[in-house]
């Protein structure tokens, strides 16, 4: 019988709780590891929607200019922080991989500055894409200018894949 | 005192320093670097999230002054997951070392942040859930909370490990980011989960800045854009008995992080304590790398699509 209540002593308890948080966490993991599956398995038919979040963009944040238009130092920053930042979701040509899509993509390629940085700054979070407003305005912008030169190349080789 | 005990700090090498060691070489063979861009903060929380898929693997020391005791050097490693873009899963395995004492393994802590709005507003909320399982050795001071004041860390370590704290921690990470400006303040409750024990108040709050808002066009280490500038403060205030500023303790930090091209982040955080019931001095350092496609790795091994 004190055996029995010693379960419930204070020190026992510590145990249980112990050993409960343990078992949500192993559950909370599996529900993250079975999240991230499903949002991989869903990640391709999201992609349309990623567009999508394009035209979700407000009005006055698609009139928005860029500062750096055509500044030829502005694509190389832009290209850099694409490097560092963006190229492990959109691939290394843009052209799209695992987890981001094709930013050579009409939908893209059509988008004014202005939507491109309210993507940017906004991400498109419940379908994988994160804020990058912790980037300060100016580097945002930068990136920006790196993929409106895209479009550039993009109009003249018209060779990026289109299913992706 | 500090003086005195500080070439110990040098010279010994940490279990923590060195399963640090193991564990960024295993996952520098593995998986790819990614260039992050850090926050400063050691306390103070923001609200960007760990990109999906991503590892961060961070070791921060803490070296902290004791008057009436030996001055410490506690550390720890943390291990922060993106699962999602609105969720970031965090392990962390904390230890010290008190000097003239011994060196021991403190306990465990296991945190979640949820991002609760999809886009950026001028305030941008973040829930944080954290659970913990340590020593009343432990002495990162990652929070300092309701009453805690410098002398509870001053008996020996088999004194202190005798305590065990089995906590519930729920922090409101509110954050903005304008013109390069990043504030952040977060509200802390705990709770320890001996019903007897009260819920405990504190707070951490932050301000910093990039050096440079523009990126050079060229791959540098010194350029003025990887280095981001701030202070923090952090502090008690107290508990359901005796809520207030009474009895508590309160740090202010000026902190900073380099980000570096080789995708390493380093940072430096020397707290000031504020008042008498604060340690004179906490001096602190991290070293961090992202690791991107950590998420597509485990799914290799366990079985997925290559």
């Amino acid at each position: 019988m004190k055996a029995r209540f010693a379960l419930f002593r204070p020190t026992a308890r510590i145990g249980w709780v112990t050993i409960g948080a343990i078992l949500v966490g192993i559950g909370i993991f599996g529900a993250a590891w079975a999240a991230a599956q499903k949002e991989d398995a869903a990640a391709s038919k999201n992609r349309k929607s990623t567009y999508a979040a394009l035209a979700e963009a407000p009005e006055k944040a698609r009139e928005k200019r860029n500062p750096f238009a055509g500044d030829a130092q502005a694509v190389a920053a832009g290209g850099k922080l694409f490097e560092q930042h963006c190229v492990q979701c959109h691939g290394r040509n843009a052209a799209g991989a695992k987890y981001g899509p094709s930013l050579l993509r009409e939908e893209v390629q059509q988008a004014t500055p202005g939507m491109l940085f309210w993507i940017l700054t906004n991400g498109v979070v419940r379908r994988g894409m994160p804020v990058w407003s912790k980037l300060p305005e100016q580097e945002r912008w930068q990136i920006v200018t790196f993929l409106e030169s895209l479009k550039l190349q993009s109009t003249t080789a018209q060779s990026g894949p289109r299913n992706q | 005192m500090g003086a005195r005990v500080c070439p110990q700090l040098v010279r010994r090498k940490s279990p923590g320093f060195i399963f640090m060691v193991l564990a960024f070489s295993l996952l520098f063979c593995l998986s790819s670097p990614t260039q992050a861009q850090e926050s400063p903060y050691i306390v103070t929380y923001d609200h960007y999230l760990e990109e999906p898929g991503s590892l961060e693997v961070e070791y921060f020391s803490t070296f902290g002054t004791q008057r009436g005791g030996n001055d410490f050097d506690a550390f720890w490693t943390e291990f922060e997951f993106g699962v999602t873009a609105w969720w970031t899963t965090e392990v962390y395995l904390a230890g010290q070392t008190t000097f003239n004492d011994s060196t021991i393994f403190t306990g465990f802590r296991w945190e979640n942040r949820f991002r609760l709005l999809q886009r950026e507003h001028v305030v941008n909320p973040v829930l944080y859930i954290e659970y913990e399982n340590t020593s009343g050795a432990d002495k990162i001071l990652k929070e300092v909370e309701g009453h805690d004041v410098e002398s509870d860390y001053a008996p020996s370590n088999a004194v202190l490990r005798k305590e065990h704290d089995h906590e519930l921690e729920l922090k409101l990470l509110l954050s903005s980011t304008f013109k390069g400006w990043n504030v952040a303040v977060n509200p802390i409750v705990t709770k320890n989960l001996l019903p007897s024990e009260p819920w405990e108040f504190a707070y951490a709050a932050g301000v910093s800045r990039p050096l440079a808002l523009k990126a050079s066009p060229n791959r540098c280490n010194f350029c003025p854009e990887n280095f981001i500038a701030g202070v923090e403060m952090y502090g008690g205030l107290g508990d359901t008995q005796s809520a207030g500023l009474r009895g508590t303790s309160h740090y202010v930090a000026p902190v900073v992080a380099w980000n570096l091209p080789s995708d390493w982040t380093v940072r430096f955080s020397s707290g000031f304590g504020l008042n008498d019931n604060s340690h004179r001095l906490l001096l602190r350092w991290g070293l961090s790398r992202e690791f991107s496609g950590f998420g597509e790795l485990v799914e290799r091994w366990l079985g997925g699509r290559p």
